[in-house]
């Protein structure tokens, strides 16, 4: 990893997950005790079925969720809501979850407006991050005027403009149509090399997750479970080209196994 | 037709021309009816008839309607922000709304003629009685919509304003104001026009006379004296400040929501 700062002190990991568990008052087991350590810099996707807990595991991480048991550590620290604000984190939401009365560059601002962060410097990153996600000529649209796909690259910009190292992402785009989401899926690699982020993104999609990631994380359902990690060493930057060859297909096999095999565990735990 | 008057495609003009044709229809056969079979003006009087009484008796009838109009603008104006500043105790904690939810239902489902006598009685200003009686029939819709708009806000919206450490103030100001604004305009809408019935109601309840009186003691008095045409000028003219409000309310929920809202954009 090219930001290691030598042998000696390496960096810590971005997110080390301990242990963690989640058991809801009624007693739903959401997800037993997860053991995992994301690097800075990796992109892990956390592939699963519906259930699998894995949205459960990202609102964890952000501080949505307290576990029920277990730890999580964001750079070594505990994660509270606190590391939203130094602004080392940002969510994407399934939906673009965007204020419908507020313009595309008001939208942006907001995570600027809530931190009190005086306005010309707003106006300049909220330009800054438009640009990026090339809606510069959107700025004083309205959500609704623009489409599905635009949305959630307003809703990407918004996440990017409190200059984040860590993007959490939960299924961003499973509601879009498929070209739509290649595209978008192409242009968060570009960020991801861009800025050095560390993205845990959240999918169903196979093919998604061996395109996008370093790093996929398996997990099965009830009880939601990682049941195999698989690393994709394949080199960057990835082009549609790659979702053509024989290794893009060996994974995805891979992976169509593992989920299969999975499934087919947890079936039978339920039957018996 | 609409292909030689292009502008009659618009549907902004189509809106005023349509219901126009249906009226001047409506008022041609009223008319043709009252003259053709002879009808006494003491049982229904002709449009034409309404309309020369509503310029001769205008001196009682102009200021009857200023009465009662400022009646309900009063009772509009009251019931508006009692109702908002119920609505805001009721969502800052469920246990309080939980606990007197049920009497704002009371007080929307008890009649407000039956309660009327009463506040005539203990409200010594006729005029502060029947604004009293007129907000609380145009209260409810008002603590309804706001409590319920205040409420309805995106979850995941509200996440985003949590992880981002959003005070209490700002998440009021810049999430629940504005997601509530669309529930709160048509509140506005229907209490204006219940505060207006309850003006009236009011009104023929408290049945003063004088020169504090209203245009539903006009219609009383007309009833009284079986002038016809006069009762049909008053009913007119409540029927137009009934449907003032109505345009006045519209005009501000579009001045207020603009493009944003779906209520506002879809049929344009």
């Amino acid at each position: 990893m090219d930001r290691h700062h030598g042998a000696a002190a390496p960096a810590p990991p971005a997110i080390q997950i301990l242990s963690a568990e989640k058991t809801y008052p009624d007693g739903t087991h959401a997800l037993q005790p997860v053991d995992l350590t994301i690097e800075e810099g990796e992109f892990v996707t956390l592939l699963g079925p519906s259930g699998c807990g894995k949205s459960t595991l990202l609102k964890m991480i952000a501080g949505l969720l307290e576990p029920s048991d277990g730890r999580l550590l964001l750079w070594r620290k505990p994660v509270s809501l606190t590391a939203a604000t130094e602004q080392k984190l940002a969510f994407v939401f399934q939906s673009p979850t965007l204020m419908p009365w507020a313009s595309v560059a008001g939208n942006v601002r907001l995570p600027l407006d809530l931190a009190g962060v005086p306005r010309p410097e707003a106006g300049a990153r909220v330009a800054d991050a438009l640009e990026l996600v090339g809606l510069d000529k959107f700025a004083g649209a309205l959500p609704r005027a623009l489409s599905g796909g635009m949305q959630m690259r307003v809703s990407i910009a918004r996440s990017l403009v409190t200059e984040p190292h860590l993007l959490l992402m939960d299924e961003p785009f499973g509601a879009l149509d498929e070209i739509t989401r290649h595209k978008l899926d192409a242009e968060l690699l570009g960020l991801w090399s861009q800025k050095k982020l560390t993205v845990v993104f959240v999918t169903h999609s196979i093919h998604e997750a061996v395109f996008l990631s370093t790093r996929v994380v398996m997990m099965a359902a009830r009880p939601g479970r990682i049941v195999e990690e698989i690393h994709i060493d394949e080199p960057y930057p990835r082009t549609a080209d790659f979702m053509v060859t024989p290794e893009f297909s060996r994974y995805a096999k891979q992976l169509q196994d593992s989920l299969l095999r999975a499934s087919t565990v947890a079936s039978e735990a339920a039957d018996s | 037709m609409s292909k030689a008057v292009p502008w009659l495609r618009q549907p902004r003009v189509q809106r005023i021309v349509y219901p126009g044709l249906v009226a001047i229809v409506l008022i041609a056969a009223w008319q043709g009816l009252v003259v053709g079979l002879d009808l006494p003006p003491y049982l229904v009087p002709s449009p034409f008839l309404m309309m020369k009484t509503l310029f001769t008796d205008w001196a009682a009838l102009g200021s009857a309607l200023l009465v009662t109009l400022e009646i309900t603008v009063l009772a509009f104006a009251v019931a508006t922000v009692a109702g908002v500043l119920i609505s805001f105790v009721f969502v800052q904690n469920k246990q309080i709304e939980t606990a007197l939810f049920p009497y704002a239902v009371l007080l929307q489902v008890t009649p407000i003629v039956a309660v009327a006598p009463l506040i005539i009685i203990w409200v010594k200003n006729p005029t502060a009685s029947m604004v009293i009686c007129a907000s609380l029939v145009a209260l409810f819709p008002i603590i309804s919509n706001t409590t319920l708009g205040l409420r309805s806000i995106d979850t995941d919206l509200q996440s985003y304003f949590r992880m981002n450490r959003a005070t209490r103030w700002q998440t009021l100001m810049r999430l629940r104001i504005p997601s509530a604004l669309p529930y709160f305009f048509g509140g506005l809408r229907i209490s204006s026009g219940l505060a207006l019935i309850g003006a009236v109601v009011a009104e023929f309840v408290a049945g003063t006379g004088g020169s504090g009186a209203g245009l539903a003691y006009q219609i009383l008095q007309a009833g009284f004296r079986l002038n016809i045409p006069r009762m049909f000028a008053a009913l007119l003219l409540i029927s137009l400040t009934g449907v003032a409000l109505f345009v006045a309310m519209a005009w501000l929920t579009r001045r207020a929501l603009g493009a944003w809202h779906a209520s506002e954009t879809s049929h344009d």
